[in-house]
């Protein structure tokens, strides 16, 4: 009976502390700002989709259509392999940052495309009374959109868009596909030694307490945001 | 696409076409100067090389490579699609019961699985029992834990030798997909059955129907019919989540396509993720479009009493919002 202890032995992960840190870290560096960036990209791209232009609508739909339904593993690896290694289209000098911001360019832009039809969704829900109303005191297109429109499309889509940012926090889990030395990336490597025996289940139950510390709370967030914030109709 | 269009803005004068024309153009010239910076750099790259794109045009790299690969794909999504299915009407059912000790539990379930990423699920099937397996066959479990995989096992190609379980990167990709995908589906079908009007049930019970039948007779026929749409789109994701073999090297189109091709053929990355691309794009497109017609279709009967529940992104709330915005069950 004493030998299953053995697969329950904390120390040896704990001794891997500092990577694991550096891995989590890394996670929360990717998952930050790619928050912030594919919330900037799904409202420029739900600006194209519902614009009187329809060259824009259509850059907008085929932007959309290709990224949701496009695997992330492949779009990270594109942007790491083809558009990093292949097209030399680099940020930095060092290549460990230029894949930093090729995953995060690769997260937010497949991201956006969720945000977009979330928002897009949300743009349905306004009356169609408000936007009347917008026109008819002489606010422009963009005007009513940008006053009238967006902001009630978004706080109407506070809970589908906490669900999209939850997805991407789990979603960086992925970059570890595209060269980038985040915690699932860790993980891997501390199971590839065939040393790391112990440690194994340990490894799994901290990861997976570490990943529910991220998401739990923001999906405890964004569900009072959402009731908060709900617009009274 | 109209119908949007039209909510902000009217029927435009002539000096809204003349400027809509403006923007047109000029959108038109930044999105033609976006292309041709692109195609020159592909050019300065020798990306343009024959010899890059013309292995797709072989049929040798086609019947040895892609569709071997699409046949893995195709097959662990559908096996994983199957068992997802009845994990999430087990524990979606098993969330309703009025018996806390079956509720609890399997809302715990079901929220650890969705909240954790699935690339840390299928880490868990493929490396874990590799390593925990020597260390329990040294223990009284040992024989245990040597007939189980005996006896379940070949089910899904799982061997054990010597005490050392090995697990093939395919059922690690069903088991993690099944989880995931059967946990988020477990919320839909949770959330279908509570979308019905409570005075159906009310009625099903006043005419003496037990528990059973009213789940049975009542609910779920009218619940499928909801949650027929949102069923569909979260197969999509599972199908596009069979990508994430890729890490853990399952042969399947991903890995078939963008890492065992472009070595042979030159290395041409670009292509090969492009055509890739495109197969993974047509497929998950032609089940979007039954979901579509589907939430049409349910939309249009009068089967049932509650609304649909769309094919938008997210259908149930994600890990740890339920709590907040749901009403709890009955």
């Amino acid at each position: 009976m004493d030998q299953l202890l053995d697969l329950f032995n904390f120390s040896s992960v704990f001794d891997e502390r500092d990577q694991l840190l550096d891995g989590f870290w890394a996670t929360i560096r990717l998952a930050a700002l790619s928050a912030v960036l594919s919330l900037i990209i799904g409202t420029i791209l739900v600006s194209f989709r519902v614009s009187p232009v329809p060259v824009l609508r259509t850059v907008g739909t085929v932007y959309v259509n290709v990224l949701r339904n496009t695997p992330l593993t492949l779009v990270l690896l594109m942007c790491s392999l083809g558009l990093n290694d292949i097209l030399a289209l680099t940020f930095s000098d060092d290549t460990s940052t230029s894949y930093y911001w090729w995953a995060v360019l690769g997260l937010s832009g497949y991201t956006g495309a969720f945000v977009c039809e979330a928002l897009r969704s949300g743009i349905n829900t306004v009356p169609l009374g408000q936007a009347e109303a917008a026109r008819s005191i002489g606010l422009s297109f963009f005007q009513s959109l940008r006053l009238i429109i967006l902001p009630q499309a978004f706080r109407s889509v506070i809970a589908p868009l906490g669900s999209i940012l939850i997805a991407m926090i789990k979603n960086t889990t992925v970059a570890s596909a595209a060269s980038y030395a985040e915690a699932a990336s860790v993980m891997k490597t501390l199971l590839d030694q065939p040393s790391f025996q112990g440690g194994a289940l340990p490894l799994f139950i901290g990861v997976a307490i570490a990943f529910m510390v991220l998401t739990l709370p923001t999906g405890f967030f964004f569900g009072w945001l959402a009731k908060r914030m709900a617009v009274a109709r | 696409m109209s119908r949007e269009a039209n909510v902000l803005f009217d029927i435009p004068g002539p000096r809204a076409r003349a400027r809509n024309r403006v923007l047109t153009v000029v959108s038109g010239l930044i999105l033609l100067a976006v292309i041709v910076a692109l195609a020159w750099r592909l050019d300065t790259r020798g990306q343009w090389e024959g010899s890059l794109w013309s292995p797709f045009l072989e049929g040798d790299v086609w019947t040895n490579l892609i569709l071997p690969g699409l046949w893995n794909t195709l097959k662990a999504a559908a096996v994983a699609s199957v068992l997802a299915l009845l994990f999430g009407v087990v524990f979606g059912l098993a969330r309703l019961s009025d018996h806390w000790w079956i509720r609890i539990p399997a809302g715990a379930v079901v929220e650890f699985f969705r909240a954790i990423p699935l690339l840390i699920l299928i880490f868990l099937a493929f490396f874990i029992p590799n390593k925990i397996s020597p260390v329990i066959a040294q223990s009284p479990f040992g024989t245990f834990q040597r007939v189980m995989v005996d006896t379940f096992g070949w089910i899904f190609g799982v061997e054990i030798n010597a005490g050392v379980i090995t697990v093939p990167a395919f059922a690690a990709v069903v088991f993690g997909l099944v989880l995931y995908n059967g946990s988020v589906l477990a919320e839909v079908f949770r959330a279908g059955i509570n979308s019905i009007p409570k005075g159906q049930s009310e009625a099903a019970y006043s005419i003496g129907l037990r528990k059973n039948g009213v789940m049975r007779l009542v609910l779920l026929p009218q619940a499928i019919t909801v949650m027929m749409p949102a069923i569909v789109s979260q197969l999509v994701v599972l199908l596009k989540d069979t990508a994430l073999g890729f890490i853990i090297a399952y042969a399947e189109l991903l890995q078939a396509g963008f890492k065992q091709i472009p070595p042979n053929y030159g290395n041409n990355v670009l292509q090969a993720g492009i055509v890739v691309a495109v197969i993974y794009i047509t497929m998950n497109m032609l089940i979007s479009m039954l979901a579509n017609r589907l939430e049409a279709r349910s939309r249009r009967s009068r089967r049932t009493a509650a609304k649909t529940i769309g094919t938008g992104t997210g259908a149930p709330p994600a890990a740890g919002m339920s709590v907040a915005g749901q009403t709890p069950s009955t």
